[in-house]
Parts: C-alpha cells; structure tokens; sequence
C-alpha cells in the first residue's frame, strides 16, 4: 500500500565487497560505514570472496550497486571476472564501482570493460557516497 | 592594534578544539616542570641501557651502532627478487627483509584456482624450498640477517631458511633474522589467516620452542603493531593491542614449560611510525618503559635481555597520498626521525609511489637514501634519547602509558587476547578510529596536504613512473612448480605428510615435522591443507 504522497522510496542496496586474496579491509569498512550513515542499506561481503561468490550475492540481494575494494594489485584478473559473472547472471546493469590501489591506466581500461568508475586512494568520502546514489538503479517500490 | 587582537581570537577560535594528537589526546599550549612532576627519573627513565629502557636499550645507541637499514622487497618470482635482494646489499643496505606475495601468505601454491591473478603481485611468490634456494642464491646466510614477512605459513617459511641455510652449509646457531610469525594481529588487522586462533598460536608456540633450541640468533616473533596500525589504529592502540598481544605469546610459552628467560630475549616488535611526530615518538618511549615493567614484574624474568623492547619500524605506508607522490619522501623523511628519536633498531622508509603500487627501483633508492641522510647527515643519530627530559615528551609517553594501559587491562578483563578477537573488540574500536579519521579528513578537520587542501589539478600532477608487474610470471611460476613435483621423490612426500598430520593429531611440536616435509620439496599448499585437515580453517565473523 502506498500512502498519499505516492510510493514511498525504498533505501539504496548496496554490497560492500571485498575480492581476491587481500585482507585489507580498512576502506570497504569506512565506506560501508559512510553509505549507512547516508541512508543506504549495505550489505558487507566479508573477506575473500570469488568474483562468483560476489555476483551470486549481488543478485541474492538485489542490491543496487556494487561497490569493491581491491588493493592486491590482481585488480586487471578479478574485476573483469566480476563483471563476466554478473552479465551471466542477468545482472549486468548493476552498476559495478571500485576502489583501491587501482593505477590509471588500469582504472581506464577497467572503466572500458564496464566498472562505472574508479575511485583512487585519496577519495573524498563524500563524494563517493553522492557517487553511488547518483548511479544507483532505481529500485521499484514493492 | 584591536584589528591584530581579533585575528589572533579568530585564528584561535578557528583551530579550536583542533590541538590534538592523531590518538586524539588533547594537547596544551605549553608543557613545564608541572606536566612530568610524578616522574621519577629511576624508576620511569632510567639511562639509556638501564631498566625500564624508556630511553633506548642501549647505554651508546647508535653511536655503537646504526640501525639496520632493512627495505622491506620482493615481488614476482624467486630470481627477480634475488637481484633487487642484489640490487639493495650493493646499495649499501644492511639487512634482508623479504616480502612474500597473497597465496604464499595464505597457504596456496601457485597452482591454486583462488592464486590465479595474484601470484608474484604483493611480494614472491614461494611454492617450495626451491623457490627458496633460488631467493637466497649468492647470499651468504651467514652474512646478512634476514627478516621474512609471513604468519599464517610461518612456520614452514621458517623451515625453508632452515633447509637452505643447511645446503649452504651454514649451521642453524649461526643465522641470524626474524620471523614475523604474529597471528594474532592478523585476526585483528592483516587478515592473513589460515587456521582458527588457538591452533595458530600453538604453532607459533612450536617455532618458539624450536628457535629456542637450535638457533639462537634468531627473532622468533616480531610482534607488529604496524598493520594494526594500518588497518586504522590509533597510536594508542597500536601500542596497546601490540603488547596485548606479545603478553598472549609470553603466556602461551609460559604454559608450553619454556623458562621465560630462554625465550623472551629473542621476542622482536614490530611498530609503524605514522605522522605525528611527538606521538611516534612517545609511544617508543612508552612501549619499551611498558614491556620491561611487564616481563620483569608480571612474569618474574631476570635476564636484562628479557625486559628490552627491541623493534623495527616501518614509516606509515597509510599515510602516503596517490596524490602529488612526490610530497611523501617528506612524510617519510619525518616519520624516520620519529622512529630514529624513538630508538628503533631497524627501519623501513616506504618509497615516494607505494599509494599507487609497489616500487619502482628508482622510489627504492630514495627511499633508502632518505635515511642514510638522517644516519650520515643529520647529526640526530650523535646523541642518545636526545628528547629525553623535554616536558612535552615525557608527559606525552606517560599519558600513552596510562591509555594503554586502560585497553590492556580491559582485554584481560574480557579473558585475554583471543577472547576480545572472538568478541570483535579490537576490530571495532580499530574500525570505529579508522572511520572518524576519515570523516575528519572529509569535513577538512583533518588537513591531508595534496589531498584536502593544497591541491592541484590531475592534469597538473605529473605522477611517477610505477612498477607493472609482467602478468606472464604467474604462468613461469606454475611451470617451476610442475618441474619441481616432477623431479621430487613423491613416495618421501607423502611419508613426510603423513608424519606432519600424526604431530598435529598428537600435539606433539610440528616443526621437525614440517623440516622434514620441506626437505622433500612438498609444497606450501599441501603442508597448510594436511594441516587444515587437523585444525579447520578459520572465517572470520564480519565486523562493519
């Protein structure tokens, strides 16, 4: 039932990753908890997940974003294989962001391959937090 | 006149509330006699070399002795990191210190599906004892020390030097160096874990025991507060979690029988030296004042060597902006001297381009020659403690005493360090300092100069050339490792396999176990997963 003012906006869903064998987890934590603070709801993906694992979450969760932390360098192997698992699962329209020690030229090939954008260390926080609401799916209220 | 008084009320006003360490502790404008009126110059300083040590762990510091300049390298396969390990012994480095890449910390072999993409990236890739040999060729281990940075797998890492020292003919009493071999920071920053705590600290135990016997020279555990402090730590709670968990270590040994003066002397630290300099520079201070009263008092030790603090440092590789690189050989520079003031025994000085990937040979260098400036040119290495005495310095490492403290005894409280793991306490107050400094940074509270004031446009910031590494390399190793089953005498590994699951099945030390599996040429990953038979494999519960 929606009230007078119309559907009523459902929070912005968004998986927290982690890929790969690295465990440094300090940024995907400062970022869950910057979303949540904006209101979003965040799923966090806990360490060492495959590009799979992370795609079948995705989709589990419906979120609305993607948004991973690499900082192993195995960014060019990894994130592809993501992006590969999410189309297979008929979710390729769900906007892929990443962050990390990420070099540019490899932030614009990753761009090129699908990832909507790169974010270097340094990264304002509140940025990305406009950043992923701004390419957030728009999700249909039940 | 009025117009200046308003400016200075302005500018006060402006920055208040912002006179505060990077631990938060709040700072006065001036300290005097009133700030260290508690304290007693023999019971809390001491002479540099006297117990507690607060003033370093030697009467002469470093005019006996310069510290260890020990660049942390390595990457790719064994042979491209023996020539950087070439490379920097002919620039003048003193010590080894090698850096071991994702799937070797996390017990794959190269082989492994979850390797794929990561073999040779973070530091060198090590399947088996020939990938060891190789590392090692042309260095004389007798002859340098070197400091291996692995947890998990530390164990059989440990055995591989073993092995290759044997071949070279070197004895085990002879070869010097360190093992970094602290799980328990992993569980609580670094996240390089492969078995559940109680398993893990037993095999740390069991390399204890070992080194203790036979190889005398040896740091069986350098305890690290730096990735704690990487994963967000505060400098107070680098300071307090570290020796929370080098008391774990004490009492796990204590337990095992070993008399605390055989042991404790050859326990290392590990620290970061982050931006603060003051704070850097209180916390070495506190942690060595801190263990001394702990090991002469709590566990009752009696060998002086026992009481001292030894520790390498590390500059803040957190800290280094991808940003208008070139500005961190100044962060660098102050967060050397802060270690250097600080009395660290060896130091790692992280290179210009390590927010953007690891160095290039060029970044390296600077980096090792920014502190053979401090060592050669400064002057700051001519007298010992020289900060000893200064009001601020002694109220400030007092003040990181008594806040550590707090944490400490409240991990205890909870039932000890992995307890206080199991409940998430250190991940979440790491978490929740990790997430205020960022907030700061955003807000501008926090000035990141390159970062959040003093930028320039990305068009404009010319970057520095970083190191790629060849993709191809992952393929090299998996053939090396082929090559190496091929040739090995497979009926040896399994016999040694087998030995290695009774010992863990037994309790019985898994070390000889493990020496003999290395010898064989078992691989790494066949090793951890006997073990992971035995002990499961640990997942950790997320905390966001």
């Amino acid at each position: 039932m929606s009230d007078a003012a119309g559907p009523k906006a459902l929070p912005i869903r968004v998986l927290a990753a982690k890929v790969g064998l690295d465990g440094h987890d300090r940024g995907i934590k400062v970022i869950a908890r910057a979303l949540r603070d904006a209101g979003m709801e965040v799923i966090y993906s806990g360490l060492f997940r495959t590009p799979e694992e992370l795609a079948r979450t995705a989709v589990d969760e419906d979120v609305d974003v993607v948004a991973i932390s690499i900082l192993s360098g195995a960014h060019n192997a990894l994130i592809p294989q993501v992006l590969e698992k999410l189309r297979a699962l008929g979710a390729g329209d769900v906007p892929v962001v990443v962050g990390g020690t990420i070099p540019s030229e490899d932030a614009e090939h990753l761009v090129g391959l699908g990832v909507r954008r790169v974010f270097p260390p340094g990264s304002d926080l509140g940025e990305i937090v406009r950043y992923v609401r701004s390419v957030a799916r728009s999700r249909a209220p039940v | 006149m009025r117009a200046d008084a308003s400016e200075h009320r302005e500018d006060q006003q402006e920055r208040a509330g912002g006179f505060a360490t990077l631990s938060w502790i709040p700072l006065k404008q001036v300290y005097t006699p009133h700030d260290v009126e508690d304290l007693d110059y023999s019971r809390d300083l001491g002479d540099p070399g006297q117990y507690p040590f607060t003033r370093g762990i030697h009467a002469d510091m470093y005019r006996g002795r310069r510290w260890t300049m020990r660049q942390f390298a390595g990457y790719g396969t064994a042979e491209e990191t023996n020539r950087r390990f070439h490379y920097l012994l002919e620039n003048g480095q003193t010590g080894l210190s090698v850096a071991f890449d994702l799937p070797t910390l996390l017990g794959y072999d190269s082989d492994h599906p979850r390797a794929r993409g990561e073999v040779g990236r973070e530091g060198v890739a090590v399947d088996t004892l020939a990938d060891m040999e190789r590392i090692f060729e042309g260095i004389p281990l007798d002859q340098v020390t070197t400091s291996m940075t692995v947890n998990g797998p530390a164990a059989i890492l440990m055995a591989m030097y073993v092995a290759v020292a044997e071949k070279q003919g070197v004895p085990l009493s002879r070869i010097g160096g360190t093992v970094q071999n602290d799980i328990l920071k992993e569980y609580i920053a670094q996240k390089e874990f492969i078995f559940p705590p109680e398993p893990s600290l037993k095999l740390v135990v069991d390399t204890i025991e070992f080194a203790t016997r036979y190889m005398p020279r040896w740091n069986t555990v350098s305890i690290s507060g730096y990735h704690i402090r990487e994963a967000g730590a505060t400098a107070v709670q680098e300071l307090a979690f570290t020796l929370a968990d080098g008391l774990t270590y004490v009492e796990a040994c204590l337990e095992r029988g070993l008399d605390v003066d055989a042991f404790a002397p050859r326990l290392s630290f590990f620290f970061n030296s982050h931006n603060d300099f003051f704070e850097e520079i209180a916390k070495f201070r506190a942690a060595r004042r801190m263990w001394a009263h702990f090991m002469k008092e709590r566990y009752h030790a009696r060998n002086p060597r026992s009481w001292m603090l030894r520790f390498h440092t590390q500059t803040a590789g957190c800290s280094l902006t991808a940003q208008q690189p070139e500005v961190n050989v100044v962060r660098v520079t102050l967060q050397a001297l802060a270690a250097v003031l600080g009395g660290t025994q060896s130091l790692h000085t992280n290179s210009l381009d390590e927010a953007l990937a690891l160095p290039t040979e060029q970044a390296a260098r600077v980096a090792l020659r920014t502190q053979q400036v401090i060592a050669e040119e400064s002057g700051v290495a001519n007298v010992v403690d020289p900060l000893g005495g200064s009001y601020f310095v002694e109220a400030l490492t007092s003040e990181m005493e008594r806040r550590a403290t707090e944490y400490i005894d409240r991990i205890f409280e909870m039932g000890g360090m992995i307890e206080a793991i199991r409940r998430g306490y250190p991940q979440r107050e790491i978490a929740e300092a990790a997430y205020r400094f960022q907030r700061e940074v955003a807000e501008g509270r926090r000035v990141v100069v390159g970062v959040n004031r003093y930028t320039i446009p990305p068009e404009e910031d010319r970057g520095v050339p970083i190191l790629r590494i060849d993709p191809e390399l992952e393929t090299r190793q998996v053939e090396k490792l082929q090559q190496v089953k091929a040739r090995r005498d497979d009926r040896r590994v399994r016999l040694a396999l087998d030995a290695l699951r009774d010992a863990a099945q037994r309790d019985d030390n898994t070390m000889p176990a493990i020496l003999e599996a290395v010898k064989a040429y078992a691989t790494l990953g066949e090793m951890t997963e006997t073990l992971k038979s035995v002990w499961g494999s640990y997942v950790e519960e997320a905390v966001v």
